[in-house]
């Protein structure tokens, strides 16, 4: 009679659950923001500033007035009047919602026309006249601080310079006294360029106001409800309860959706003012010119060696181009982000980190771009370093690697920067990886190659990274700690709705979230529907970011199942007619711990729940869980990445790439592996093709996808996925962050295979995107090719 | 996203498009594949009064070989069909190398080869390759036809040198003097990049002697570059290392090359050169084996 | 509400007439008054409602608003709706039954071959044209045939294998041991 149930027939932990959120996207019935049409709907577009760095002189609306089908025309100096000209960024700085004295970057939002249609918006756009007064402009650090340097935020008081902030972190005295006991000393400079998330669908929003209730709803490419309401109450001032954001289908988010931009804001005003819902839609151009990019970092960064492969100190120091406005998107109480988990899974003593962050007049951001918070910069940072300083020793790079690795009886492991580390078997994934790509005869192979001419390489990374913020002791924003939520109702049948503070973006929440509550609880996962991203329904989260959802909202999901077991319990007891104490559970199960076929199962408990629950219990069975992680969760990854250089032309291709992930436990497998590989080619195009520049004048090169490459199927190589499961101490089912883990890891293997098949020509350093002709370059002339690619250089 | 507003017109007949495009007064636009000209309406870059649009008028969708060897593209052909061309694979070689690198996959579908020979971008495909191959325009006006050397069709960046009311109707590929061999070789950074350089070669031969020679250049310069000294240094000779290294200097010699994002001007002379020494050791392979 | 195709205004379009278009979309016999300068994507999108077809880029690189014209794909953002007029549409809502899935939109499922879903109905019909011409593709030429649609999600590998799995489902002969893993 009592069978114990299949975990993986019923969609739990572990099972490759095909994607219930498939069935609408495959119809054509997904729900994004662009397909949601409000009776009444006006269309609002943007003017975008031309220059990177003007007064404005005047703003002339009156043509644009005259266009018929026109509602209303925003300048800053109407937003002015009602204080919202300026809004707080996620960083504690300010960013200007519309232009009123200067603008500070190409493409910042100077005026918004609200119309019947977009078309008309667009032609009343073109009819706006604005007299800029060119001023001299800031591409890069090193312009900013330069003596003389014109002064960006002139609208700041006490800001007499560039300087966002100068901060440090680590040992420097004893980094110091490493260094001076150092056999050898390995240094490189590297500059991580500018990107952009770029998901396909842009960001957009439909603010709908609704006098007669004082309602304001807002539909939101939002990755962040939660924060996103306290943000409008904040800045609009309004009450929290009059308002409601959605976040329908998202058309991925890699970070660029987690800010507050000057689009939503000017809807939620124009909805205001004209009491009806306004849409605006982002073009391309808009999203890559004006709204959250990642990195852009120039790091200096040394390491004390000793001859026998030895790390004994770190030195960093990073100058981070931030923008025109500080907004990063990132919740940590350090300036810098967590550029300072560098070397994290290394054994090293000391290390002293120095950061200096500059306003320039570029788009600002930093967000975290499928990343925590400047970690893809320091995981690149570190494995080039390693890998010069591998081949400076003369040690073999896969070698010097397991030299410095923490061993798997170290853990915990607390890293010079502070950081805990709590468990993980490093040496175990690099052989994995190792063995999966043939080292051995692949360095065998290359030198064969050699002999005739062809150029070869193998580039290895491996890291650990911190995934999953909070804890709330170090990360809040606004105030707000990072924790997040679940909310999980059984229904009297025993199926399910459950609800969390996360965003799912393309990660498939619909579909793990019932996998971790049948896992708990036994409960089929077709039986329980989940929903994200209303703010009037989802209990309070922070939003889905930087791999953050599993380690956080999935513990909370756990969390929930387990309180709603445990009320299970009791009720089983009742209806077992014995005491709690004596039922024992099995999946989907309760039964008596002397009698095993003596049993009820969840579903019985749940109808017991609002139709036989014992005296005195309340009825109903639903609950939910706050989830504040003791710490962040450790995924580590080795990957391998093999190419071959063609010396004519410095085009390389992409022979092998395997990947080693230890997530931890991977709830649901093809969704985990699927996002490995996403990630892989976002490192892939970040190191061949990806990047934004600009010019001398502040002009933007990679302001649409004929500038801003993205690969497609053709160059994107194959990907060979390989495991290694070392579960989470601390998380509630064993699971750590994987969605950025390639990303963050992947560059610089890709780099690292480029810069080895070049090894011996005295090339130390190319910097991203190694296009054809900067390899080219680098292998002809043996030099470093350093900084972004050259915009005009030799224009007349 | 969103274009400016245009008058639509679809004609039926050559004779009434050149009617409109008469009365248009120079504001208006023909509209073929639209695979340029719509973006462009686009991003606003144009804006036309009148949208002149010929996929109605039949019989322009062709690509054929007449019985002495001439070729003849109609302005309605598309990419894909002389991509998919077996006339094409087996008769004209460097046409055949150049089809499947145009643009990306889908853009092919409805891009035609007439229209981005008229649209003239620096780092336009398929006029190097016409260029190469020495054909002509044919254009259509009020006071008839004229046939147009693809070297004088287009006069600029951007400008060719049609009339305000003539229409590119087809191009022309003379017929070749011995066998035809060649290629059509291009640095792009991903699929539908534009060239950061493209090489189109196209040589004749009889024996092993060259018979003509043509190479031209995409994305070295303001406009297609034709390189006529690369080429002749090949006629009347046999492929051998030495006549190809010539030619392949002669060539990155006539690029005019900027620095820019792409690369280097120096590096992408270099390509010039890399990518002319490949088409023609392959040619010489490729007759080798056959012999 | 007001919308670009059919609306009354003082001053209508500018002085641009409308043109009447008649379009066969999924089957279905369509009629629009649009003006001219509307794209093929927003009649689709706005007029007729059918929102699965989406617009990701201003520069025709995406891919995402690929429909097919007449069976060919095209990229509907790089098309005039008048341009479409006598022709047939097939979008994204065309490829399933009422009750059944096409078996490329099977392939999408099974094989994980879509994450955020917004490239998805562009390269299913992408690979719809493809495979009515090439029933039995290699993985170079899938991935070359949907190297006009990009996807910042899946990394391609899961495209490339869902079409593959979808060509093994439609061909006749193999239909029988197909065994979907």
């Amino acid at each position: 009679m009592s069978q114990a149930l299949d975990e993986i027939k019923i969609g739990g932990l572990g099972a490759s659950r095909k994607r219930v959120e498939d069935n609408r996207f495959l119809r054509g019935k997904g729900n994004y923001v662009d397909d949601i049409v409000l009776p009444g709907m006006l269309h609002m577009e943007i003017l975008r500033s031309p220059l990177a760095h003007a007064r404005i002189r005047s703003v002339d609306a009156s043509k644009a007035w005259d266009i018929p089908g026109v509602r209303l025309v925003l300048t800053g100096e109407m937003m002015a009047t009602r204080n919202l000209a300026w809004m707080p960024t996620l960083s504690y700085d300010t960013q200007a919602v519309l232009a009123t004295d200067k603008v500070r970057f190409q493409g910042q939002e100077v005026a918004c026309v609200i119309a019947d249609d977009p078309y008309i918006a667009k032609d009343a756009c073109e009819a706006i006249v604005v007299d800029y007064e060119p001023l001299p402009v800031i591409v890069n650090p090193t312009q900013a601080m330069a003596e003389g340097a014109p002064l960006i935020r002139d609208d700041k008081e006490n800001q007499h310079d560039n300087v966002v902030y100068d901060w440090e972190v680590g040992d420097k005295a004893g980094t110091d006294a490493a260094f001076a006991r150092a056999d050898r000393v390995s240094s490189l400079e590297l500059h991580y360029p500018r990107s952009h998330p770029s998901p396909l669908e842009c960001c957009g929003s439909i603010a709908d106001f609704d006098r007669s209730t004082s309602k304001l709803t807002v539909y939101m490419t939002t990755q962040a409800p939660h924060i996103i309401r306290a943000a409008v109450s904040m800045v609009a001032e309004l009450p929290e309860h009059m308002i409601r954001i959605v976040s329908p289908d998202l058309g991925g988010g890699f970070g660029n959706k987690v800010p507050v931009y000057p689009g939503y804001v000017a809807s939620i005003l124009a909805s205001i003012l004209l009491e009806r819902p306004v849409k605006w839609i982002e073009d391309k151009s808009g999203n890559l010119i004006s709204t959250g990019f990642g990195r852009d970092v120039y790091l200096q960064g040394e390491l004390a060696l000793r001859n026998d492969g030895k790390i004994l100190a770190v030195r960093m120091h990073t100058d981070a181009d931030h923008g025109a406005f500080f907004s990063d998107a990132q919740p940590s109480k350090f300036k810098i982000g967590l550029m300072h988990s560098a070397f994290a899974c290394y054994d090293i003593p000391y290390a002293h980190l120095t950061a200096r962050g500059m306003y320039t007049n570029k788009a600002p951001g930093g967000v975290a771009y499928r990343c925590s918070l400047r970690v893809t910069e320091a995981m690149y940072f570190q494995e080039r370093m390693v890998q010069a300083a591998a081949d400076d020793l003369g040690i073999d790079q896969a070698e010097f690697r397991r030299l410095n690795f923490v061993r798997d009886d170290d853990f915990p492991h607390r890293t010079p920067f502070g950081f805990l580390t709590d468990s993980g078997q490093y040496g175990k994934c690099l052989d994995v990886g190792l063995q999966a790509v043939g080292y051995e005869n692949f360095l065998k192979q290359k030198e064969e190659a050699k002999k005739r001419g062809r150029l070869l390489g193998i580039g290895i990374s491996t890291m650990t990274e911190p995934l999953g913020a909070g804890n709330s002791r170090e990360y809040d924003i606004l105030g707000i700690k990072m924790f997040d939520s679940a909310e999980l109702r059984v229904h009297m049948s025993g199926k399910a709705i459950l609800r969390t503070g996360a965003k799912t973006q393309g990660q498939g929440h619909e579909t793990t979230w019932a996998q971790i509550v049948s896992h708990e609880l036994g409960i089929p996962a077709e039986d329980i529907v989940v929903e994200e991203g209303d703010t009037d329904t989802a209990p309070f989260g922070m939003g889905t970011y930087a791999s953050r959802s599993t380690p956080v909202a999935g513990a909370a999901v756990a969390m929930v199942s387990r309180k709603i077991r445990a009320k299970a319990r009791k009720l089983a007891a009742h209806l077992l007619e014995v005491s709690e104490e004596d039922v024992e559970w099995e999946l989907g199960r309760f039964y008596v711990r002397s009698a095993r076929d003596r049993g009820v199962t969840i579903q019985e408990c749940a109808m017991a729940a609002y139709s036989n629950m014992p005296d005195g219990m309340e009825p109903g069975l639903e609950n939910n869980a706050y989830y504040d992680p003791p710490n962040l969760t450790w995924p580590f990854a080795c990957y391998i990445v093999t190419v071959e250089v063609d010396p004519q032309t410095g085009v390389w291709d992409v022979l092998n790439v395997v990947a080693v992930d230890d997530c931890g436990v991977r709830i649901n497998p093809m969704i985990v592996e699927g996002q490995i590989m996403g990630g892989l080619t976002e490192a892939y195009a970040m190191a061949s093709m990806q990047f934004i520049t600009f010019d001398a004048e502040g002009n933007c090169v990679g302001s649409n996808y004929m500038d801003y490459l993205l690969p497609t199927a053709w160059e994107t190589p194959g990907f060979e996925l390989h495991e290694v499961v070392t579960p989470c101490p601390h998380h509630p089912i064993g699971a750590k962050g994987v969605g950025e883990c390639a990303t963050v890891g992947g560059p610089a293997a890709f780099v690292n295979a480029v810069m080895d098949a070049l090894k011996g020509t005295g090339v130390r350093n190319i910097d991203m995107p190694l296009l054809a002709d900067r390899v080219y370059e680098a292998l002809t002339l043996r030099h470093d090719v350093s900084g972004a690619p050259p915009v005009k250089t030799d224009d007349a | 996203m969103y274009p400016s507003r245009f008058r639509y017109e679809a004609p039926q007949s050559l004779d009434h498009a050149i009617n409109l495009l008469h009365e248009g007064a120079g504001e208006a636009k023909v509209l073929a594949g639209g695979q340029s000209l719509i973006p462009l309406l686009k991003l606003r870059f144009a804006a036309p009064e009148l949208l002149v649009d010929i996929n109605n008028i039949s019989g322009l969708d062709y690509h054929r070989f007449e019985a002495d060897g001439t070729m003849r593209v109609g302005a309605l052909c598309r990419h894909a069909a002389l991509e998919r061309s077996s006339i094409l694979a087996s008769r004209a070689p460097t046409m055949a190398a150049a089809a499947p690198l145009i643009a990306d996959p889908i853009v092919r579908n409805r891009g035609t080869l007439v229209g981005s020979l008229c649209h003239a971008d620096p780092q336009g495909d398929w006029a190097s390759v016409v260029t190469a191959l020495g054909g002509h325009v044919v254009a259509l006006g009020p006071d008839g036809r004229r046939a147009i050397p693809i070297t004088e069709f287009v006069s600029g960046p951007f400008q060719n040198v049609l009339a305000i009311d003539e229409i590119a109707v087809e191009a022309v590929i003379p017929a070749p003097k011995g066998n035809a061999a060649g290629g059509y070789l291009k640095l792009e950074r991903r699929v539908g990049d534009f060239a950061t350089v493209g090489v189109a070669v196209a040589i004749d031969t009889s024996g092993n002697q060259v018979t003509r020679a043509g190479i031209a250049l995409t994305g070295v310069g303001g406009t297609t570059i034709e390189a006529a000294g690369a080429g002749q240094a090949l006629v009347g000779r046999p492929l051998t290392a030495d006549t190809i290294e010539r030619a392949a200097n002669l060539a990155a010699e006539a690029a005019k090359p900027r620095t820019d994002h792409r690369g280097s001007a120096e590096y992408k002379r270099h390509i010039v050169h890399t990518f002319v020494t490949r088409i023609l050791n392959r040619v010489t392979e490729t007759a080798d084996k056959a012999a | 509400m007001t919308t670009l195709y059919e609306e009354i205004r003082p001053e209508p379009h500018g002085g641009i007439p409308v043109r009447r278009v008649t379009i066969t979309v999924n089957g279905e016999k369509r009629v629009a008054e649009v003006e001219p300068r509307l794209l093929l994507a927003h009649l689709l999108r706005q007029g007729f409602k059918l929102t699965g077809t989406h617009t990701g880029c201003d520069t025709t690189n995406c891919g995402a608003c690929t429909v097919l014209v007449d069976g060919v794909p095209a990229k509907s953002c790089t098309m005039l709706a008048v341009q479409a007029d006598g022709h047939e549409v097939m979008t994204v809502e065309g490829l399933a039954s009422a009750s059944e899935l096409h078996p490329i939109q099977e392939g999408f499922k099974d094989e994980h071959g879509l994450q955020c879903g917004f490239c998805t109905p562009g390269m299913m019909l992408t690979a719809k044209a493809l495979l009515d011409e090439n029933p039995d593709p290699t993985e170079d030429e899938v991935r070359w045939a949907l190297s006009g649609n990009l996807c910042r999600c899946t990394g391609y590998q899961n495209i490339v294998k869902s079409v593959l799995w979808a060509a093994a489902k439609m061909r006749p002969a193999a239909a029988a041991d197909q065994d979907g893993s």
